[in-house]
């Protein structure tokens, strides 16, 4: 729990449901200050940042762009916690697939892929994308935002993307749908996951609830 | 471990509570639709799925109100479905705190419109709603078509044909109600979940027919359904959703347990 009144910035760049991560976070704590926001100033001035996403990753990027999110993104992971969601996350790697090729912030090296339609399971049913519904996340490492959540918990997804991480070190958390991927990645003051926290109930809420204390480093 | 199969109550409402009719006739109250999801929420659901059966107006904007009272409350996939039938009931439904919008009659008079929705906020919440019914003849091949207006209505729409044609303009899932099994308790039209999931890449969810555990079971493992909806026997208390799931695990089914 926080020992003061925590100023949470929710980015709005207009693609998906962000009232759900608000009132996750409202939840949690119920006396933090979640914003959701279009606002430089708002963004520049909370102690936390939240970059949700959902959608295409093309017009996810053209409206984080237009709205010059890409630069605020950047600087805030210099300066305060950052907990990037789903196409939140796939918008900081380099590259993605999606819509022919879409060149993303690349503040995190490596590629987001499709998970293509031709993938089986161990005992050969076809796996259907998008993938979606409750998979383990392996906890690749101790990080204080997985504090209180044991180890191969299920998390919500929803998803056909998915990210290859170029740099080991920075892998947290790894799911295996077909063949393992990046369901967690984290530096200094950022945390970003594939699953959705605010839809994953007891697990998803104790990491947010973790988001809140968390110092932004790794451990 | 891999992907769970999910469990999904539905919650049926009409004016602001929970009914649940036998085959769409003998409606029984089942209550508060915000407490209802609530404690399946706390008993483990794997998501909620809304279906709205108001006809007026003046109950769609308490609908509105409804699912905003169990978004802030309830911290696990939303589906909201019933009267969605343009652009605009999508963003209000999203807007309200749902995670997936249920279309159903307004893709069979415009193909087009879930194209639009797809295109406009993501395949991931747009659920195409398929009401099935069989119209082969005995010893013929198995087919089956769409039906409308809870089941009376046919519209000479292939089922599979149609799920393959809904997946191409965008769903992100189907939700398959076989409208020979619904309110029966007679088990999932088994054979018609299977051939729809083996024709489409998306999440097939089975509903209509659950009335024992097994037949969830059977839903999975027969039907190849990535998820499995039920209403009724969750509403009486017939069964419990951490039953369910359990009974599902016992026999071999990959289930979310303890939440």
């Amino acid at each position: 729990m926080s020992q003061t009144q925590q100023h949470v910035a929710v980015i709005d760049y207009g693609m998906g449901n962000l009232h759900s991560v608000a009132s996750a976070m409202a939840h949690v704590d119920a006396s933090a200050h979640i914003e959701i926001t279009q606002d430089a100033e708002v963004i520049s001035r909370a102690d936390r940042v939240v970059f949700p996403g959902v959608g295409a990753i093309r017009d996810c990027m053209a409206e984080i762009r237009r709205l010059g999110f890409d630069k605020m993104v950047m600087q805030a992971v210099k300066e305060k916690p950052v907990l990037a969601i789903c196409v939140g996350l796939q918008a900081l790697m380099a590259q993605s697939e999606e819509n022919d090729g879409v060149d993303c912030l690349d503040l995190l090296p490596g590629e987001v892929r499709f998970f293509g339609t031709d993938r089986t399971d161990e005992q050969g049913h076809r796996l259907k994308v998008p993938h979606m519904g409750w998979s383990c996340v392996e906890q690749t490492t101790a990080h204080p935002m997985w504090q209180g959540i044991e180890q191969n918990s299920r998390f919500y997804f929803v998803h056909s993307y998915y990210v290859e991480a170029a740099d080991p070190q920075q892998l947290v958390g790894r799911c295996v749908y077909g063949k393992p991927f990046a369901a967690a990645l984290s530096t200094d003051n950022l945390f970003a996951a594939q699953f959705h926290p605010e839809k994953s109930h007891t697990a998803g809420l104790q990491l947010l609830r973790n988001f809140l204390s968390w110092d932004g480093r790794r451990g | 471990m891999g992907l769970a199969k999910r469990i999904i109550p539905c919650l049926d409402v009409d004016a602001g509570r929970v009914v649940k009719g036998v085959q769409f006739v003998d409606i029984r109250d089942a209550g508060d639709p915000v407490e209802v999801a609530k404690r399946y929420n706390e008993q483990g659901a794997d998501e909620i799925t809304f279906l709205d059966i108001t006809a007026s107006h003046e109950g769609r904007d308490t609908t509105i109100h409804t699912v905003e009272k169990i978004a802030s409350e309830v911290f696990i996939p939303l589906t909201v479905g019933g009267g969605i039938r343009e652009v605009e009931d999508i963003r209000r439904m999203l807007n309200a705190g749902a995670d997936k919008v249920g279309i159903n009659t307004a893709a069979i008079h415009r193909p087009e419109f879930v194209r639009e929705a797809a295109e406009r906020f993501g395949s991931q919440c747009i659920v195409v709603a398929i009401d099935a019914k069989q119209v082969s003849a005995p010893g013929e091949p198995l087919r089956w078509e769409i039906f409308t207006h809870g089941g009376r209505k046919p519209t000479g729409i292939d089922a599979v044909g149609w799920a393959r044609k809904m997946v191409e303009l965008g769903a992100g899932e189907i939700l398959l109600t076989s409208m020979d099994r619904d309110g029966t308790k007679d088990g999932f039209d088994l054979a018609l979940t299977r051939t729809i999931s083996e024709a489409v890449v998306v999440p097939v969810i089975a509903s209509g027919g659950v009335g024992t555990l097994q037949h969830l079971v059977d839903g999975v493992v027969e039907g190849y359904a990535d998820a499995v909806l039920a209403a009724s026997i969750f509403h009486f208390a017939q069964y419990s959703i951490p039953e369910a799931k359990r009974f599902m695990a016992d026999q071999g089914v990959e289930v979310r347990l303890a939440p």
